[in-house]
């Protein structure tokens, strides 16, 4: 039997507001930053749920790689974003000697 | 060829002024530089004029003014739907002028090397800026007679006054310890002013002339219509246009050429120095103004008879006779020939108002050589005698001179002088029998001329409606001033040169320098020979001017020899030579009293005081000129300046009250309130800018749910 659609997307939505969550309540930065690969990876369910979806219903060609291409690319932006994120931290750490993330308010004027 | 040089004539003023700028510019410094570029200036120029004069003295058949001639224009000043031509012209009038103009200046150029003691330690330390201005002078001057227009004309007549107010006033810082003598500074003021009184009467016939004819090239407004049209029609009842037009133009030359009533300014001009009283007092700028008439004569004759000619008439006879009695009584050397001036240019210009134009003209190059002469001489007589002042004043520092009273223009200090000035003398000499009109010098031509054209006036009645009136009072006039001139000439020479010295000053006067000397001898030459082109028999001035001249569409008529006036003109100058010697000849005086002023008692009086012109203008136009000038100052302080400080106080009142109502509440209300608004704006904003990057995120979500909400009511 197939999982219907929208199992997907409730587990996806489900897992974006988690990620939220974490992003917005959590006082470590890195925290914050876990909250934010949630959200990213929830956006990959979302994609691959419905490139799955729309090739069923098409039954287009397997070559159409789209929903998965994208998938990849976002991995690979979150994996370069959570590279320069971490590094930020690091940096602010030795400046600043903590990582609570409403310590660090200088973009305030 | 001819037509080659005639096309360069601009350069003839171009040359001085050019040396002017290089003086003025440039070698100011350097006293022998400026010389010579002041004597290149003005050689180059008599040079071309003399080419000029001399080609057109061979085709003299086409360049016969008033309407023939060569013209060179040179630029249009568009005047709306008229053209004004600016440009030089020659003609055979402007050649004659060329004859003289010229070579006169370059003479006293030369002449004044000397004068202003170069290479001596006396050497004036003005002396570059004289080469200069006299360089300008001789622009204007040569520019006046080369001028083809009336406008050209007077911007040059005006140049020449300026120089003339420069160069009388060159010694402006001299001051004299009688405070009743004239100052060079006073002198160059009241010369300045008298001539611009005529300079504004003839600006005034100017403009009349161009809204009349509305040109102002000579030979198109002495073109028969244009003379005929100024002729008929009225300016009021009586009074042709023609007639007025010349009567103001006359006024420029009764300033100009110093004759009465503005003859004042002329003899204290000399206070400048007397190689400028001999260029621009004596020979060219004051014959400037006969020029004038002589150039505008078709304009004087084109109404016969008209009240124009007796003007002239009566004012060049009167101011002849005028002035020569008043040289009768003055002891300063150079005053007596300025007076003398005075009296020859009457001459001219009475001459012109009997309609005897080529004597006029041929009187006004004769005069000016002698003249130039005479003055030149005089002035080396001076320069003579302050040099034995001075050799007396250090040689014997014992003697009971004192600088400040010793005066070396005073005839009264001379004495002998011919003895120690020989060449000096005997130019001096010559230049006076030419002035007197002894046979066969230059003066007795022009001067017969002038006196034959007026008899022969009275006994036929004259050219262009002159009546036998105004001729045969010309003709006395000028006879009596004739006798006059011979006696103050007379008296002039024997105070001066014959006798013995009546001051030690006198006794070591040396011989001047040959810069100085041989300008005399060569104008010398001139005065005896020049006249001999205008005896009646070969009279090259007639042919030049004359001959084929169409004045007002007739030809002028040919001056005959009349033996009856000449004798009697040669009779009266040598009976005033002989009174002359027999005053103050006979008898050489030892005290300085004139022997004239017991016998002549009070008439002597009044004529050593002029008259007294100088006072009465003082009290009559001077003084009321001044008292007016002081009340329009205090109505112009009380009320005028009071009007404009009400304005001014009602102005600051005004705006006071405008700022508190309106500026403060309103315009400055709106400018802060929206400040205000800004600043209340942006801090309401600023409460949103944590700089906590969480809520910001939040900020984010929650707008994305919200638009998500209404994404959702929407659809």
């Amino acid at each position: 039997m197939q999982v219907p659609l929208s199992w997907y997307l409730i587990v996806a939505a489900a897992l974006f507001c988690i990620g939220l969550y974490g992003a917005l309540s959590r006082r470590n930065a890195i925290g914050v930053l876990m909250g934010v690969e949630l959200m990213l990876n929830s956006v990959n369910i979302n994609l691959l749920a419905f490139w799955r979806h729309i090739e069923v219903a098409t039954a287009s060609t397997p070559a159409a790689l789209s929903g998965q291409v994208f998938a990849i690319i976002v991995i690979t932006v979150a994996a370069a974003e959570a590279a320069v994120g971490l590094a930020l931290i690091i940096a602010v750490y030795r400046n600043r000697r903590t990582v609570a993330i409403e310590d660090v308010d200088m973009m305030k004027l | 060829m001819s037509e080659f040089f005639f096309n360069l004539v601009w350069l003839l003023p171009l040359f001085p002024l050019a040396a002017f700028a290089i003086i003025v510019l440039w070698t100011n410094r350097n006293r022998l530089l400026s010389t010579w570029i002041a004597w290149i200036g003005i050689g180059l120029a008599w040079i071309l004029g003399w080419i000029i004069l001399f080609l057109s003295w061979a085709n003299f058949e086409e360049l016969t003014p008033p309407v023939h001639g060569h013209p060179v224009p040179l630029y249009s000043i568009p005047t709306g739907s008229l053209q004004l031509t600016l440009g030089f012209q020659v003609d055979t009038l402007t050649a004659l002028m060329l004859l003289m103009v010229p070579f006169v200046c370059l003479m006293i150029f030369i002449y004044s090397k000397g004068y202003m003691n170069y290479g001596t330690e006396n050497v004036d330390p003005r002396y570059s800026r004289f080469f200069a201005y006299i360089s300008l002078f001789a622009c204007g001057m040569l520019g006046l007679v080369v001028s083809d227009n009336f406008v050209t004309l007077l911007v040059f007549w005006e140049i020449m006054g300026l120089c003339s107010y420069l160069l009388i006033g060159f010694w402006f810082d001299k001051s004299y310890p009688d405070p009743k003598r004239i100052t060079p500074k006073e002198a160059g003021l009241k010369a300045f002013l008298t001539t611009r009184i005529g300079d504004v009467i003839m600006l005034a016939g100017i403009l009349l002339l161009y809204s009349q004819t509305g040109t102002l090239t000579f030979t198109q407004v002495f073109s028969e219509e244009t003379l005929h049209h100024l002729a008929t029609t009225y300016a009021f009842p009586g009074m042709p246009w023609a007639t007025l037009i010349a009567l103001l133009i006359f006024g420029g030359a009764v300033g100009k050429s110093s004759q009465f009533p503005l003859h004042v300014w002329l003899p204290d001009a000399m206070e400048g120095p007397t190689p400028v009283s001999a260029l621009i007092h004596a020979a060219t700028m004051v014959s400037a103004g006969v020029y004038l008439v002589a150039r505008s004569f078709p304009i004087f004759v084109a109404v016969p008879g008209g009240l124009q000619l007796s003007v002239v008439a009566f004012i060049g006879a009167f101011t002849a006779l005028f002035a020569s009695t008043i040289a009768v009584a003055q002891n300063d050397i150079k005053r007596v020939l300025a007076y003398s001036t005075i009296s020859q240019l009457g001459y001219m210009i009475a001459a012109l108002g009997v309609g005897a134009y080529v004597a006029a003209v041929f009187h006004l190059i004769t005069h000016a050589f002698f003249k130039a002469l005479l003055f030149m001489g005089s002035g080396s007589v001076i320069h003579g005698v302050e040099h034995g002042h001075h050799h007396v004043h250090h040689g014997h520092s014992d003697t009971d001179h004192s600088d400040g009273d010793f005066d070396p223009n005073d005839m009264m200090n001379m004495g002998g002088l011919l003895k120690r000035m020989p060449r000096t003398g005997w130019t001096f000499i010559i230049g006076a029998l030419a002035l007197t009109g002894i046979f066969p010098w230059a003066g007795f031509w022009s001067k017969d001329e002038i006196l034959a054209e007026a008899w022969h006036g009275f006994q036929h009645g004259g050219e262009f409606g002159v009546t036998m009136g105004w001729a045969f009072f010309v003709w006395l006039f000028l006879t009596l001033a004739a006798f006059l001139t011979a006696f103050y000439t007379g008296r002039q020479i024997f105070l001066t040169f014959a006798g013995q010295p009546r001051t030690e000053a006198a006794k070591h006067a040396p011989e001047s320098v040959p810069s100085m000397t041989w300008p005399l001898i060569i104008l010398a030459l001139f005065a005896t020979f020049l006249g001999l082109f205008g005896t009646p028999w070969a009279n090259q001035f007639f042919t030049l001017i004359g001959e084929k001249a169409e004045v007002v569409g007739e030809h002028l008529p040919h001056g005959e020899f009349n033996l009856l006036i000449a004798g009697v003109s040669t009779a009266v100058a040598l009976a005033g030579w002989f009174l002359g010697w027999l005053i103050y000849g006979r008898k050489p005086l030892t005290e300085p009293v004139d022997p004239l002023e017991k016998p002549l008692g009070p008439v002597y009086t009044l004529l050593k005081n002029k008259y007294y012109f100088d006072e009465i203008y003082q009290k009559f136009i001077i003084n009321p000129t001044i008292s007016l000038g002081r009340v329009c100052a205090t109505f112009d302080r009380r009320v005028v300046d009071g009007i404009v400080n009400a304005v001014g106080t009602f102005g600051r009142w005004l705006s006071s009250w405008l700022r508190k109502a309106i500026d403060n509440p309103i315009v400055d209300g709106a400018v802060n309130g929206v400040g205000w608004i800004t600043a209340q704006a942006g801090e309401f904003m600023r409460a949103t800018q944590t700089g906590n990057v969480q809520n910001y995120i939040l900020v984010a979500a929650v707008t994305v749910v919200l638009l998500l909400f209404l994404f959702l009511i929407r659809a």
